[in-house]
Parts: C-alpha cells; sequence; structure tokens
C-alpha cells in the first residue's frame, strides 16, 4: 500500500476536531458505570452534568472541553506499507494546523520560554508524533489524542528503589492520586507505568492514561496491579471534581517495560474524564474513522 | 443548602451569607481571567481598563472566533467555546485580585488552597465551582463576549461576558473558612493507610 499524503493531512484535521466533540463508547459506558455506583449526591449530580454535556457537545457540534490540549499523534506502520516518514510527519502537522485555522480551534500552544503562542497548535517538536510498527498487512493507523493540561499537570516520576519493592509502585500512585485531588478533573483514568528508563516510564503511563476502558495491561502482574490500585485509589472518596464521592477514577491502567537491575521507576500520568481520542485506519480500501 | 440567584455585580454582605453548599446562579457579567493575564497584571504591571470591583472572575481562556464586531459580537468576537480551567495554578493571585481590584468571587474548578481561604475570610469572598470539562453546557450560559482587554494575551485575554443563568455553581469556600475540597482531601489522608493495607502495602 502506498499512503495517500494528501488524505493523511485531511485525516489529520479531521481527527483533531472529531476527538475534540465526540467521547468514545468505551468513556461513555464508564460513565454509566460510575454513576450507577456512586452513592455521593454531589458526585452524583456532577456525573449528571458530565454526561448532560456529552450530549450538548454532540447536539450543538461544540468541543466538550474548552482546552484543545497538546496535540499527539500516535502513528503506527504496518507491513508492506510505503511512505516517506518525514513529508508523513510534516502531513500530520500540517492538518494539525489546519484544523486549529480553519475551524477555528484556540491553539493551546506557546513556547516554553517566552510564552508567544502562535496560534497553530504547533510549535518546536509538536504535535508530539510517536511512530511505531505492527505486524499487521498493508495498515496505517493514526491515533489523535488532545492531551487536556488539567490533567498532564498531575504528571509525576520516582526513580525507586529495588528495596523499597513493589510497595514502592502502591505507594506512590495513592499519594498521586491524593495531591492531584479534584485539578485533574476527576473521574480519571490513572495511568501508571512501571520500569523501563526515566523517560519509557513516563511514556509508557501516558500509554496507559489513554488506553481504552476495559482494556488489560498484557503483563500479568501489571493487570493484577491495576486491580488492586482501581479499588485503592476508589476508597479515598475524592470523587467527582475532588468534592466528594466513590468516582474518583474510571480506572487505574498500567504498562510495564523490563527494567535495570538498580531500578524500580514508577510515573504516574493521568488523564481527566475528557478522555478523548480519536483513530483513524488506512487501508487499500480506504481511510475509516473511529475511535 | 440554599439555591439563589445573585446579579453581579454584588455586596460584601451578599457574598458573606454564602455558605459551603449552596448553589448560585449568575446573571449579569463576569471577567474570564488566566495564568497570563494574571502574571501581567501582578508580575509585570499592566493594567487594565476593566473595573472589576464587586465582581466575579472565571478561570478560563476561551475558544473565540474572530467576526466583524456587531451588536451581537460587540468585541469582535463570536464565543466558540467556553469553559474553565484548574484553579490551583493561580492561588497567589486571589489576595491582590481582591485588594487591588475588588474582586468578589472566583468561579473555577479543582479548588483553591488555604492562603485563598484566608483572603475569603479577610476581604470577604467565595469559590464557586463550575464542573470542569463541561465546556458544551457552560457555552449555552454566555450570551455574548462584550469586551476584551490585554488581547495580545490571546487566549489568556481579560474578557468580559455577557451571561444569563450561569449555574447552577457549587459554592465551594466560603468567607467563613470552609472549603470542600480541603474536607475531602482531609478524608482522603484519612483513608490513606488502609487503601495501602488493603492492597498489600507493609506500614
Amino acid at each position: 500500500m502506498i499512503v495517500d499524503l494528501a488524505a493523511v493531512e485531511e485525516t489529520a484535521k479531521l481527527l483533531y476536531i472529531r476527538a475534540l466533540k465526540i467521547l468514545p463508547p468505551d468513556i461513555k459506558e464508564g460513565f454509566k458505570r460510575l454513576d450507577a455506583a456512586e452513592t455521593d449526591p454531589t458526585g452524583k449530580s456532577i456525573l449528571k452534568t458530565m454526561i448532560e454535556n456529552i450530549g450538548v457537545a454532540e447536539k450543538t457540534n461544540n468541543l466538550l472541553c474548552q482546552d484543545t490540549g497538546i496535540p499527539i499523534y500516535n502513528v503506527t506502520i504496518g507491513r508492506r506499507v510505503q511512505v516517506d516518514g518525514h513529508a508523513l510527519k510534516e502531513a500530520i502537522i500540517k492538518g494539525c494546523e489546519r484544523a486549529t485555522r480553519e475551524h477555528p480551534l484556540r491553539s493551546s500552544i506557546v513556547h516554553p520560554i517566552t510564552r508567544v503562542n502562535a496560534h497553530t497548535s504547533s510549535g518546536e517538536r509538536i504535535p508530539v508524533i510517536n511512530i511505531d510498527f505492527s505486524a499487521e498487512d498493508e495498515t496505517l493507523t493514526i491515533e489523535m489524542i488532545p492531551k487536556g493540561s488539567g490533567s498532564e499537570n498531575g504528571s509525576f516520576l520516582k526513580m525507586a528503589i529495588p528495596a523499597e519493592g513493589v510497595d514502592a509502585i502502591k505507594t506512590f500512585v495513592v499519594d498521586k492520586v491524593i495531591e492531584a485531588g479534584g485539578r485533574v478533573c476527576p473521574p480519571t483514568i490513572v495511568g501508571v507505568g512501571v520500569g523501563g528508563t526515566a523517560d519509557l516510564c513516563m511514556h509508557l503511563a501516558k500509554i496507559a492514561a489513554t488506553r481504552a476502558l476495559g482494556s488489560r495491561c498484557a503483563d500479568a502482574e501489571g493487570a493484577k496491579l491495576e486491580q488492586e490500585l482501581s479499588r485503592a485509589v476508589n476508597s479515598l472518596g475524592i470523587g467527582p471534581q475532588g468534592l466528594g464521592g466513590n468516582a474518583t477514577a474510571f480506572a487505574v491502567h498500567v504498562e510495564t517495560a523490563a527494567t535495570h537491575i538498580t531500578m524500580n521507576p514508577v510515573a504516574v500520568n493521568i488523564q481527566c474524564h475528557s478522555a478523548r481520542r480519536a483513530t483513524a485506519t488506512f487501508t487499500p480500501k480506504g481511510v475509516e474513522l473511529g475511535f | 443548602m440554599t439555591e439563589l440567584t445573585l446579579r453581579l455585580p454584588c455586596s460584601e454582605a451578599d457574598v458573606r451569607k454564602l455558605r459551603v453548599g449552596d448553589r448560585v446562579t449568575l446573571e449579569g457579567t463576569l471577567f474570564g481571567i488566566r495564568d497570563a493575564t494574571l502574571i501581567h497584571m501582578f508580575d509585570r504591571g499592566r493594567t487594565t481598563r476593566f473595573d472589576l470591583r464587586d465582581h466575579a472572575v472565571l478561570h478560563t481562556a476561551p475558544g473565540a472566533k474572530k467576526v466583524p464586531p456587531s451588536a451581537e459580537h460587540p468585541a469582535g468576537y463570536a464565543p466558540l467555546c467556553i469553559g474553565t480551567t484548574t484553579s490551583a495554578r493561580m492561588e497567589r493571585f486571589t489576595r491582590p485580585l481582591m485588594e487591588r481590584h475588588g474582586v468578589r468571587l472566583i468561579i473555577g474548578k479543582g479548588g483553591l488552597g488555604p492562603e485563598t481561604s484566608k483572603a475569603f475570610r479577610d476581604l470577604g469572598g467565595a469559590y464557586l465551582a463550575v464542573i470542569g470539562g463541561t465546556a458544551a453546557l457552560e457555552t449555552t450560559w454566555i450570551e455574548r463576549i462584550e469586551d476584551v482587554d490585554l488581547d495580545d494575551l490571546n487566549p489568556e485575554s481579560l474578557w468580559k461576558f455577557r451571561v444569563r443563568g450561569f449555574g447552577p455553581l457549587l459554592v465551594g469556600m466560603d468567607s467563613h473558612g470552609a472549603s470542600l475540597y480541603a474536607d475531602v482531601q482531609g478524608r482522603a489522608a484519612d483513608r490513606r493507610a488502609a487503601a495501602l493495607k488493603s492492597i498489600g502495602v507493609r506500614g
């Protein structure tokens, strides 16, 4: 399959706008589940308003949240796919900038030191473009994630040591969920990275935070940790918006990587309840949009 | 719990009557501010032509579209998506906003800290909680963007919104030292040990 770069640019634009407006079905289901289990009247009324907002956004064709986030594009290239990698990145950046100009969208991106906003949603190394490869034949997927800043500011890394064991991981996650409180727009998906290097560990936490609800960590020990930590953080009573209730997190997700004999790193990256993502799959048949 | 409507500007007495848990709907004018607006006003000596006295400020940076000025869009901006941002980053600006500009109410999400509670007690203020991430709904409460100042900071300009039925908003912090956020944080801290023990962490 030869990838049509004009289609990539158009799709990169569409995905940004679509992600900002329509929540994935697993998140909508997650809201139903939390609402059914919420016993705190304030928490219950907040969840009701959040669910109402999902409907208003779709009905009025508006953004779910005003935060257009930091745009992230995750590209997965399958087998027998022919593409100029550099041109692919350029097409994605152009699509992202066009979404901002043509919709228009609020550009949330500034220079990190001068704080100047170029009103393009792009800048040095932004949008974030991650490229990976898969075994799928003649398939290229682009996943777009507008990562909200309130929850991105809820990011924490600890280079724990082996003597501290798995207890250090569990304690760190619970403590950071308490520290983040209502600032990260709960109910959240708490992404946890375990292992790897410092940078890989945080990247794992981001993958975990943006994974679909209902998915499990591929590593059995990681999956066990997910269940335990989901239960633990939802026993804290932080609740929707940090105003009290059972629904602190939809789930805790864990991703793991092998690490060094001297290391025991753990990272937390949080996704807010506006857990937005949109995906496009390119095959020889054309482009299909999904979540 | 009381449900009430407050028309802005309001008085110190109106605000001192508010108690955490009350639900307030706002009518009239709101001002939108954010990190850069506040940094420029308080750290870089910028001034505004707006009178914020006895008004409410909303922690926001809206999505707005530039249009030709008209009766509907007097500032030349049509609102697209107006929501609320996390307040905690702006903690240190509450007192100067109240002391120097006479602001009465802060509207935001996620709550503010002890410095703000003290300013509310000393000067007569309260924090009203919007539900973060519900901007599509919040936008329906905005009638129009009436005016804008410090617009070189766009989208972090100082915005003047005309609102209709803005709420109901939950009083999260009041002028009597109460804070729902501090209560919830205290409760979470109390439950921490049991939560960790339940997943096998040795104390």
